[in-house]
C-alpha cells in the first residue's frame, strides 16, 4: 500500500467525475463543469468542480471585484496613470480613509470618499460571502462551525474599519487599503496609543495566533505519522485498539501525560483560531476609546516593571520641567 | 557511485557554506546606552566605521591671531555681523569661509571682483551675512543641543556653496487631475526614508509650530488629541532624525514607552533643543533670504531651502563625530554685540547643558553594575 511520507499528495484516485450529494431545488445553483488536474491533485483532490456560487457568490464576487477595482483605480490615479511607475510604486500606493477634519461626516471623493465606498462594498462582499458559507453548509447537512469562525474574523475586520472609527468619531481611526500604508497604520496605531504589547487583549490574542500554529503543526504532524495506519481515514477508529487514532493519542499521552480525543483536538484548533480574533477585537475595540496609553495602563496595573533611572539626572520632559 | 555522490554532497555543504560565511556582515560593534534587556543599544558596523570616520574629519585650522588691535567694523565698510573682530581675525575667518564654502570660486563667489569688499552686490554675500549670525545664535543661545562643540560654517558646507542636504517645502507628485494626495504613500523619497509615511515631515515640526506628541500621558483618554496620520508624520520625522544621525530608535527612547521622558536618554532632551533651534533658524534666518534668492536656491513652492537634522548631522550622531571646531574658531561663538546703549534683547535661555558631548563609549552603561 501507498504510504503518505511526502510532502505531497502521493496517492490520487483516478475517478470518474462526481458531481457530489443532490441538493434538490437548488441545483441550479451548482456549475456542472467537472475537470480533473494531477498536478493540483498533488496538493489536494484532482477533481475540480462542480463549484456551488448561487446568488450570494455572483453578488459577493461582484462586489468584492468592484472594491478591488476602484482601489487600483484610486493608485493609478495617483501616479497620473503611468503604467511603470503604478508596478513601481505599487506596494507604497494606498487608498487613504478621509484626513481627522471630516470625522464621520461624508469627505469628497477625492478626499477619502473613494475610501467609504469601497469599505462598503468590501463589507457587503465579505457579509454575502459569510452568508454563502452558511448555506452551502445547510445545504450539505452541517452544522455552522465554518460561517461561525469566518464571523469572527469579520467582526475583527468590522471592529477596525467600522465600529471603532465611529465610537472615536472619525474615519480616519481607520485602516488604509494599501500594501505598505496599513502596515504603517498598524505601526502608528501602536505608537499613537502607548504601546499595544500591554494590551492584555493584544497578548491574548497573541497566545492564540501562535497556540493555533502550534496546535496545527501537532494535529497535522501526529496525522501524517500514522496515516500508515490509516489515520486520514479516520473510519472506526476511535474504538478500536491499535489504530492509527489510538497511536496517535498515545504518543502524546507517552509525551506529555496528556492527549486530546480525535473530536476535541478539532475544538481545540477551532477555539484557538477563533479566539486569535475574537480577543484581537476586543483589544482594537478598547484602544483609544476607554484606554488612552497601554504601557500607562498596565503601569497603573502592576504589569510593567520598573527599571532603574538611565542617567544620575532623571530625564525631564523639556515642555514641562526646562532644560537645566 | 555512492561515494561520489557523498563527496559531492559534501563539497556543496562545503561551498555553500562558505558562500554563506562570505556573505555575513560583520559581527556589529554593540555599545549599551541603557538598562540591560531593554535593547538601548547603539550598534555599528565595523566595515563601515572607518568611512565614517573619513567622511568626518575636519580641515586644518589656519593659524590663529590676535585679537588686539583695530576692530574689522571701523576699518572696512558695511561690515554688520563681524565687526566687533580685530582685523587679523576677520581676514583670518574670511580666508576660513572660502575654504568651507567655496573653495573653487574662491573670493569671486560674494565678492565682485573690481568692486569694494563693502558692495552687496551679489545675493550669495547677503546671505553669507545671515549665515554667519545664524551660526553665531546657535553658538550662544542653543548651547542646550550644540553643546560645547558648536557650529562653525564647515559643519554643514563641508566645501560645498550650499550644504548637501537640505529641504524645500514639500510639493505632492504628478497625480491625475482633481486626484487629492495626502502627501505619502510615494516610493523613493529620501525625505520619508523610503518608507510610505508622509514625504515631507519637515513642515509641520521644522518650520510650523507643530507639537510630535503622539502619545497621551495618561493612562485612560482624557482629551490628548493626536490623528493617526499625525502620529505617521511624527513617525516620518523621527525616521529622518534616524537616518540623519546614523542612529536607532533606541539612541534617545527605550522603545517600549516611546512617549516617556523617564524611560529616555538625555540625547531625547538634546533631540527636542535641536528641534527647537532648527526651527528658529529656518524662521528667523533662512526664510526672510527668501526675497533676494534666485530661482535655483528655491524649491518648487518657490521658497528657501532650509535645515534639518541632516543639514549638520550628515550620518554621524555627532556633527563631524563630535570634533570641537568652534575651539579653532572662537570669533563664531556670539553673536555681535549690541550697537552701544541699545538694551539686551536676548530671551532668558537656559544656560547650556551638561551634555556628554563626545566618544561612543561614554555612552557606555557598566553592564555588569545593573
Amino acid at each position: 500500500m501507498r504510504e503518505y511520507q511526502n510532502i505531497f499528495t502521493q496517492v490520487q484516485v483516478a475517478a470518474p467525475d462526481y458531481p457530489g450529494v443532490p441538493i434538490g431545488d437548488e441545483e441550479y445553483n451548482r456549475t456542472s463543469g467537472i475537470i480533473h488536474n494531477h498536478w493540483l491533485g498533488k496538493l489536494g483532490d484532482a477533481q475540480i468542480g462542480p463549484i456551488y456560487l448561487g446568488t450570494l457568490g455572483v453578488f459577493a464576487l461582484i462586489a468584492g471585484a468592484l472594491a478591488f477595482f476602484i482601489i487600483g483605480m484610486n493608485m493609478f490615479a495617483s501616479v497620473n496613470w503611468d503604467p511603470v511607475q503604478f508596478v513601481r510604486q505599487l506596494f507604497w500606493l494606498a487608498l487613504e480613509p478621509p484626513p481627522p477634519e471630516y470625522g464621520l461626516t461624508i469627505p469628497p471623493l477625492n478626499d477619502g470618499g473613494w475610501w467609504l465606498i469601497v469599505g462598503a462594498l468590501l463589507t457587503l462582499s465579505i457579509m454575502l460571502w459569510w452568508a454563502r458559507t452558511f448555506r452551502i453548509s445547510r445545504n450539505l447537512g452541517m452544522s455552522n462551525y465554518l460561517a461561525w469562525a469566518f464571523g469572527a474574523a469579520i467582526l475583527l475586520y468590522l471592529v477596525l474599519g467600522f465600529i471603532r472609527p465611529i465610537l472615536m468619531g472619525s474615519w480616519a481611526e481607520a485602516v488604509p487599503f494599501g500594501v505598505f500604508p496599513h502596515l504603517d497604520w498598524t505601526a502608528a496605531f501602536s505608537l499613537r496609543y502607548g504601546n499595544l504589547f500591554y494590551n492584555p487583549f493584544h497578548m491574548l490574542s497573541i497566545a492564540f495566533l501562535y497556540g493555533s500554529a502550534v496546535l496545527f503543526a501537532m494535529h497535522g504532524a501526529t496525522i501524517l505519522a500514522t496515516s500508515r495506519y490509516g489515520a486520514d481515514r479516520e473510519i472506526d477508529q476511535i474504538t478500536d485498539r491499535g489504530t492509527a487514532a489510538e497511536r496517535g493519542a498515545l504518543f502524546w499521552r507517552w509525551c506529555m501525560g496528556f492527549n486530546a480525543s480525535m473530536e476535541s483536538i478539532h475544538r481545540w484548533g477551532w477555539w484557538f483560531a477563533v479566539l486569535t480574533v475574537l480577543t484581537g477585537a476586543v483589544g482594537i475595540l478598547l484602544t483609544g476609546t476607554v484606554v488612552e496609553n497601554w504601557y500607562l495602563w498596565g503601569m497603573k496595573h502592576g504589569i510593567v516593571p520598573a527599571y532603574p533611572p538611565i542617567e544620575a539626572t532623571p530625564v525631564i520632559d523639556p515642555m514641562i520641567g526646562g532644560a537645566q | 557511485m555512492k561515494a561520489f555522490t557523498m563527496k559531492r554532497f559534501a563539497s556543496v555543504l562545503i561551498l555553500g557554506a562558505a558562500f554563506l560565511t562570505g556573505c555575513e556582515a560583520p559581527p556589529p560593534e554593540s555599545v549599551q546606552r541603557g538598562y540591560r534587556g531593554t535593547g538601548m543599544e547603539a550598534l555599528y558596523n565595523p566595515d563601515t566605521l572607518q568611512a565614517l570616520v573619513d567622511a568626518n574629519q575636519m580641515p586644518a585650522a589656519i593659524p590663529a591671531v590676535s585679537s588686539e588691535g583695530p576692530k574689522a567694523g571701523d576699518i572696512y565698510q558695511n561690515v554688520e555681523v563681524l565687526g566687533h573682530l580685530s582685523v587679523g581675525e576677520f581676514t583670518r575667518l574670511m580666508a576660513a569661509i572660502t575654504q568651507w564654502v567655496s573653495p573653487d570660486q574662491g573670493c569671486n563667489y560674494c565678492h565682485v571682483a573690481g568692486e569694494g569688499f563693502e558692495a552687496d552686490t551679489l545675493y550669495t554675500k547677503k546671505v553669507a551675512r545671515v549665515m554667519i549670525a545664524m551660526t553665531q545664535n546657535a553658538n550662544e543661545n542653543w548651547g542646550a543641543h550644540v553643546g560645547g562643540a558648536g557650529v562653525t560654517c564647515y559643519t554643514c558646507h563641508r566645501g560645498n556653496n550650499v550644504p548637501e542636504q537640505v529641504w524645500t517645502i514639500g510639493v505632492p507628485p504628478r497625480r491625475a487631475e482633481n486626484m487629492g494626495h495626502m502627501m505619502q504613500n510615494v516610493a523613493h523619497q529620501e525625505s520619508s526614508v523610503y518608507t510610505s509615511l508622509p514625504i515631507d515631515p519637515f513642515t509641520p515640526y521644522l518650520l510650523e509650530d507643530g507639537v510630535a506628541r503622539a502619545q497621551g500621558d495618561t493612562a485612560l483618554p482624557q482629551g490628548h488629541e493626536a490623528s493617526i496620520q499625525s502620529t505617521e508624520h511624527i513617525y516620518s520625522l523621527m525616521m529622518h532624525y534616524s537616518d540623519a544621525l546614523g542612529v536607532n530608535c533606541t539612541h534617545c527612547h527605550n522603545s517600549r514607552a516611546f512617549g516617556s521622558w523617564e524611560e529616555s536618554n538625555s540625547e531625547r532632551v538634546q533631540a527636542w533643543h535641536g528641534q527647537q533651534m532648527v526651527k528658529e533658524m529656518n524662521n528667523a534666518y533662512i526664510n526672510p533670504t527668501n526675497d533676494w534668492l534666485p530661482a535655483h536656491r528655491q524649491g518648487p513652492l518657490g521658497d528657501a531651502q532650509k535645515v534639518n537634522c541632516a543639514t549638520c548631522h550628515q550620518g554621524a550622531y555627532q556633527p563631524l563625530l563630535g570634533a570641537n571646531m568652534l575651539a579653532d574658531y572662537p570669533n563664531l561663538g556670539a553673536l555681535a554685540p549690541e550697537p552701544e546703549a541699545a538694551p539686551a534683547v536676548m530671551e532668558e535661555t537656559p544656560a547650556p547643558m551638561e551634555m556628554e558631548t563626545s566618544s561612543l563609549d561614554q555612552g557606555v552603561m557598566g553592564g555588569e553594575a545593573n
